[in-house]
């Protein structure tokens, strides 16, 4: 993936070693820059990633900074007797307030960041999505022109005919709902996901959407974002559900708006034959 | 209870204290009511703890790197036994390895002597926690025999996984055995935490007042008063899941739950709650498996700087605070678990407050070595390893303890990066320093001398293992910033876009496989060392290091050449310890026992 405008350029434009080196170059230094960090594909993203950036940083410089005190401290000539209350307070108490006020400064920046994602609920006008983690499978379920999902009852479930999420066949809000095997969303528009778990704890993470909640059984834990960029990612499992925890995945297509409602029409067309 | 004169033969060449001892071989090293064989005993009982454990780890990374090998005896290692894996490496390291050798090893071997005293408080319950222990580890390691295999669900059981039979293999008589096991250690740990206080508030010696307690002291006892809420809790919580299991009560499993099949009708249990519960229990955890390290390591840099700890009481306080903050920041492994938001801002804010005593602590070992040009012998080396080890894994704790972060970060490697370093390598490295330190107190035996280990071995010991922590570790957090999940049995071969983001971490997975495997060779020369030094290490001198603390008075020592009659002395504390004189070439020290004032 990494690899791609490397090939595009080889592809367009005469071979050049130094070109595909500097490329090369310039790319594993944004990568080292950015640490690695998947693609941002979600409205918060990029707040989310400026700040952990920053941490990043801060913790690489203390990092280096207390190590070259450390080896400084080591290596330079002994001093008679150990520092006086005067630069005991100098080493310690000065750079222990710094610290305390770094500290309190990322943690108010973080929480303001904690209450805007979590603090609220969605807006009203945002799409509906249901997602239930199963061992070892995610199901996506859309309620449909009605706008209300189907009851659901556990007696119910029945993956072999179609029906793994058990929604009950007597509740008339059932009827419309559409069930997917992966995500589908429209860019742009805000998303309330309501997670639940059928059987065990799971942990629903999209890292391009820099997103994880666990779903509980027994609990509806509901989330919301707005996805922005349209493509496919990836949905993992993020908290041990058993011997299939590693394979417990799906896709998210986040599509333009337009497709999405031609998605969304076809499926429920498809639904009601 | 009453000992006996035995005069054995192969024992007449020893002097005549050596006579007074318990009859039986059994009683003296097997049944041992006495604290050092004890505090051995349980560094031997950690020692086949780690080893199987590291072992364990092993196969996890080679597993990930060469999923189709195929192991001998064994076959190919399926999901659930890598699952297996994971369960029994963290339950063997956190519990049998850092919270036993730390605080039941070298607590039981040292504390005593730093208190001047002969003996723990209660000498039965001692050797009854330590057989405990041990049946605990028979125990879990019984499991691996049940027909399904062990345990799949982590050393965290989260439910309702680890309480329903039926969610996975492992998890019927697997389950059970381990579930048996960490009661029995929660019990051992409770008893063993209580011996602990109640040592420290009653046999400590003439003149040792509170303020004179080494810290190493304080570190025992703050992990003792943690041990004592944590395990009682934990305690409590296994004997709930078991209820869940087998006798139809439903705390943790809520109404309606579908489990391969079997529906739990009723009961309206919480998974949270266990989540409660459990990390109730497990960060102070994590603060009992580190404090001993950082009381240590405070007292070895004094020692090998020939300087004061400054700010004593402010050191007291941090150990006092950390411990404190430690019972408040359990809901930071909950911040994605389904916790109330608000909640989280709260253990956000606790947590953030930790990391200030525990900043407060670095900064004075910092300034404790600063221009000190410290004797670089091999205890010292760890303890800096310790210091190193220690920030760095320290400095990923406040951005794990920002709630919007942690909900990209959590459990992906980033999270195995951060306690690997501060809990796993730092403790260890504490553990090294420990035994390199007090190896001749270790070693020496009532007919034998005490020895020392050998400090060109150590040396190549302290490097590679320094090297082989940081090459297989720091990498976790690269790959844990592309977001990559912790507990996969698998990186190659999963369709769709999940195959890809595992697939890209590959070439570095590789590499922490080669890091690891050095990092495991690089023990070698430890043990080599052990087993040489046992025997024909240097014999050492009374106080090897200069040191002030009391567990190198000639009158606790158990050498032959020691004292005729060593337990007859009185044993008094005339000051705080670390009273070094530095002066520029020729450093003088009072160790605590010794009156007179021509240093202070």
């Amino acid at each position: 993936m990494a690899l791609s405008p490397i090939a595009l350029e080889l592809g367009s434009s005469p071979w050049s070693p130094s070109s595909t080196l500097s490329t090369i170059l310039s790319q594993t230094l944004s990568r080292i820059l950015l640490w690695d960090l998947p693609k941002d594909a979600a409205a918060h993203g990029s707040a989310l990633d400026r700040h952990l950036l920053l941490n990043l940083w801060i913790a690489l410089g203390l990092l280096v900074i207390a190590h070259l005190v450390l080896f400084a401290g080591l290596l330079l000539r002994r001093r008679a007797s150990a520092p006086g209350p005067r630069r005991a307070w100098l080493l310690e108490y000065l750079p222990l307030t710094l610290l305390a006020l770094l500290f309190a400064a990322l943690t108010v920046r973080a929480e303001r960041l904690w209450a805007v994602a979590r603090y609220t609920g969605a807006d009203p006008a945002a799409l509906q999505v249901e997602v239930t983690g199963v061992q070892f499978a995610w199901y996506f379920r859309y309620p449909g022109q009605d706008a209300a999902f189907g009851r659901t009852d556990p007696r119910h479930v029945a993956p072999g005919e179609g029906n793994p999420l058990g929604i009950d066949p007597s509740d008339p809000r059932g009827k419309d709902d559409l069930l997917s095997s992966q995500l589908v969303l429209p860019a742009n528009r805000e998303v309330d996901l309501r997670l639940n778990a059928q059987d065990v704890i799971h942990g629903f993470f999209v890292p391009e959407l820099r997103l994880k909640q666990n779903a509980v059984p027994g609990q509806t834990i509901h989330v919301h974002f707005t996805p922005t960029t349209p493509g496919t990612y990836a949905i993992l499992c993020s908290q041990l559900c058993g011997m299939g925890h590693y394979r417990m995945q799906a896709n998210l297509r986040v599509l333009p708006p337009t497709e999405f409602a031609s998605w969304l029409a076809a499926k429920e067309k498809a639904a009601a034959q | 209870m009453t000992p006996e004169l035995n005069p054995e033969p192969s024992r007449a060449t020893a002097s005549d204290s050596v006579l007074r001892q318990p009859a039986s071989w059994h009683r003296r090293y097997l049944f041992s009511t006495d604290h050092h064989v004890i505090g051995i005993q349980y560094l031997l009982l950690a020692l086949v703890a780690v080893a199987i454990g590291t072992t364990l780890s092993l196969l996890m990374r080679l597993h990930l790197v060469w999923p189709d090998a195929v192991l001998p005896l064994h076959g190919p290692i399926l999901p659930e036994d890598y699952l297996s894996l994971v369960t029994f490496h963290g339950t063997l390291m956190v519990f049998f390895v850092l919270t036993t050798a730390p605080q039941s090893g070298f607590g039981n071997l040292i504390l005593p002597r730093q208190i001047g005293a002969r003996h723990m408080a209660f000498p039965r319950l001692n050797a009854a926690s330590f057989w405990i222990s041990a049946v605990a580890l028979a125990t879990l390691l019984a499991a691996t025999f049940a027909p399904s295999g062990g345990s799949i669900s982590g050393w965290t059981a989260y439910p309702p996984l680890s309480a329903i039979a039926s969610s996975g293999p492992g998890q019927a008589l697997g389950m059970d055995l381990w579930l048996a096991s960490i009661a029995l250690f929660s019990v051992a740990s409770t008893l063993s935490a209580i011996n602990t206080i109640v040592t420290v508030l009653d046999c400590r010696c003439k003149g040792m007042s509170w303020e004179r307690l080494p810290l190493t002291v304080w570190g025992w006892f703050t992990a003792a008063l943690l041990s004592l809420i944590a395990f009682s809790v934990l305690l409590a919580a296994l004997l709930l899941l078991f209820c869940d299991r087998h006798a139809g009560t439903s705390f943790f499993v809520p109404a309606g739950d579908l489990t391969n099949g079997v529906l739990h009708p009723a009961g309206n249990g919480s998974p949270l709650l266990w989540l409660h519960l459990f990390w109730f229990f497990g960060h102070p955890e994590v603060y009992i498996a580190i404090l001993p390290g950082m009381g240590l390591t405070s007292m070895l840099l004094a020692n090998f700087s020939r300087r004061r700890v400054y700010g004593y009481r402010v050191m007291i306080l941090t150990t006092l605070l950390i411990g404190f903050l430690g019972i408040l920041v359990w809901g930071h492994h909950m911040f994605v678990a389904g916790l109330n938001p608000f909640a989280s801002t709260a253990f956000s804010i606790s947590t953030m407050a930790i990391a200030l005593p525990s900043t407060a602590k670095v900064l004075n070992w910092l300034a404790l070595v600063w221009r000190s040009r410290p004797s670089y012998k091999t205890p010292l080396l760890f303890t800096l390893g310790f210091v190193s080890l220690f920030l760095t894994g320290g400095l990923t704790g406040p951005i794990l303890a920002q709630p919007i972060l942690d909900q990209y970060l959590h459990n992906t490697f980033f999270v195995i990066a951060h306690f690997h370093l501060i809990m796993a390598m730092a403790g260890v490295f504490g553990l090294f320093a420990a035994t390199y330190y007090w190896f001749p107190i270790l070693s020496g035996t009532r007919i034998r001398p005490g020895r020392l280990l050998s400090e060109p071995l150590g040396r190549l010991h302290f490097w590679g293992t320094l090297i082989g922590a940081y090459a297989t570790f720091l990498p976790m957090h690269l790959t844990g910033l592309a977001g990559e999940p912790r507990h996969y049995a698998q990186l190659t071969a999963i369709p769709g876009q999940a195959g890809h983001l595992l697939a890209q971490t590959l070439p570095l997975q590789r590499h922490i496989t080669y890091a690891a495997v050095f990092l495991a060779l690089a023990q070698l020369p430890f043990f080599l060392n052990l087993l040489r030094s046992l025997r024909h290490g240097a014999i050492a001198p009374p106080n090897p290091w200069d040191a002030t603390t009391l567990e190198w008075h000639p009158a606790l020592q158990r050498e032959p050449s020691a004292q005729a009659s060593p337990s007859e002395e009185t044993i008094v504390v005339y000051r705080a310890p670390c009273a070094y004189d530095s002066a520029p070439d020729q450093a003088r020290f009072l160790p605590q026992w010794v009156s007179g004032t021509k240093a202070e």
